[in-house]
């Protein structure tokens, strides 16, 4: 199961026009001692009443369902448990084959390159955090929403970047630009973008394993790939691809 | 470079520390508290998996990868790569790890590319368990359409720009 690396937010929050509630303090079942002086605070800005509307009862179904139940987050999960047990039977093959020496090198070679990235996924972690608290979600749903043409995908591409999250975050925001107005190709485009440019995933899951260079390189080859992917999907609603009606 | 990626993270990290601060030190907290716990929950597994790829990559005989997916696979390399991807199940871990593993024992950089951008964009398993329930089904299968391809033009484009 793929957690949200960082910043991740109940899409809930996003539904009741409360852009500014904490976290995963919702799931985590901790009360939020500053909700309300986050609605004080921000009354003018938030827009506790910018509540999205919903014109179809599809749409609204799949957004408004309970997000499926986010488990207490664990440091571990199957996941890392199936990678531990192939990593240890892997050491173990190094260990007896290699010798002990050569063993500490590889263990010390690949710490260094973990430790050395850790400053930069501390500092995903935190950027994550604050942008998921100061950027209102319906206000991106908006803009995203009401810009159409080439604009609106350079725009959804932006998003795309910028918005921290996981898929739990990610996929109901997008559900929401098109009840907002965007087409497929706008979703499209935000998607991919946030797949494959989106910085937290990158900072937290992709540097310490490939490192900085590498990192950058693929990133920075990818950035037209979402824009292409929005054209595509615009070509191939042109040629009759109906998706509208699970909409309206 | 990597001094310098510091600076600049952690430049951002400042300024939207101030924003917040601006905002109400409530949200300072919020915001300090939440990325310092997700970091501290999200080390270990990064931690095993980085060190557990590094030993995987060890282990493999080279002998094994390079015909496939080594720089001299070609088209072919890259094709093998993405429906790796598409068909790699669970989450960051296992598709990051299986990807730095293959890098380390001899896999073609443009291959790899491909593979974790196939891995990102289509995992029949992300599709399924994420993405549908959440999203219009058609719009779904729409941008996974779409993204067919991408992986092909990821690995080209980062062949084209070259190593840095």
């Amino acid at each position: 199961m793929e957690k949200p690396p960082c910043g991740g937010q109940i899409p809930t929050a996003l539904l009741r026009g409360r852009s500014h509630q904490p976290l995963s303090g919702g799931s985590r079942g901790t009360p939020s001692p500053s909700l309300r002086s986050y609605r004080r605070r921000n009354a003018g800005s938030t827009g506790t009443r910018q509540t999205i509307r919903f014109e179809s009862t599809s749409v609204r179904g799949t957004l408004t369902k309970p997000p499926p139940q986010r488990r207490r987050r664990r440091a571990f999960d199957w996941s890392t448990a199936i990678i531990a047990a192939l990593a240890s039977a892997a050491a173990a093959t190094v260990y007896a084959r290699d010798g002990r020496q050569h063993f500490l090198e590889v263990l010390v070679g690949d710490l260094s390159l973990f430790g050395e990235m850790l400053p930069k996924v501390l500092a995903g972690c935190l950027i994550g955090a604050f942008v998921t608290l100061l950027l209102p979600r319906e206000m991106v749903a908006r803009w995203v929403g009401h810009e159409s043409g080439f604009t609106g995908l350079l725009i959804a591409a932006f998003f795309g970047f910028l918005l921290p999250g996981g898929p739990i975050t990610i996929y109901p925001v997008a559900g929401a630009f098109l009840v907002m107005g965007a087409d497929a190709g706008a979703v499209v485009a935000f998607i991919v973008s946030w797949t494959l440019i989106g910085y937290t995933r990158a900072l937290v899951w992709e540097l310490p394993f490939f490192g900085a260079d590498f990192v950058i390189w693929r990133m920075v080859a990818a950035i037209p790939l979402p824009i292409i992917a929005g054209l595509l999907a615009r070509i191939a609603v042109r040629a009759g691809f109906q998706y509208r009606d699970e909409i309206k | 470079m990597t001094l310098a990626i510091n600076i600049l993270l952690w430049l951002v990290v400042g300024v939207l520390a101030v924003i917040a601060a601006t905002r109400g030190r409530v949200l300072l907290d919020d915001g300090v508290r939440t990325g310092v716990m997700e970091f501290i929950l999200l080390l270990p597994r990064i931690g095993i998996g980085v060190v557990g790829s590094g030993f995987v990559a060890e282990a493999l005989p080279n002998a094994w990868i390079a015909p496939w997916l080594g720089p001299e696979s070609g088209l072919l390399g890259v094709a093998i790569a993405t429906l790796g991807g598409a068909l790699t199940p669970g989450g960051p871990v296992v598709g990051f790890s299986i990807g730095a593993a293959a890098l380390k024992s001899g896999a073609g950089a443009p291959q790899v590319i491909a593979y974790s951008t196939a891995w990102a964009l289509y995992a029949i398993h992300r599709l399924v368990i994420w993405e549908v329930p959440m999203m219009p089904a058609r719009v779904v299968w729409l941008r996974a359409l779409v993204s067919l391809p991408l992986p092909f033009l990821a690995a080209a484009l980062a062949m084209l720009l070259g190593r840095p």
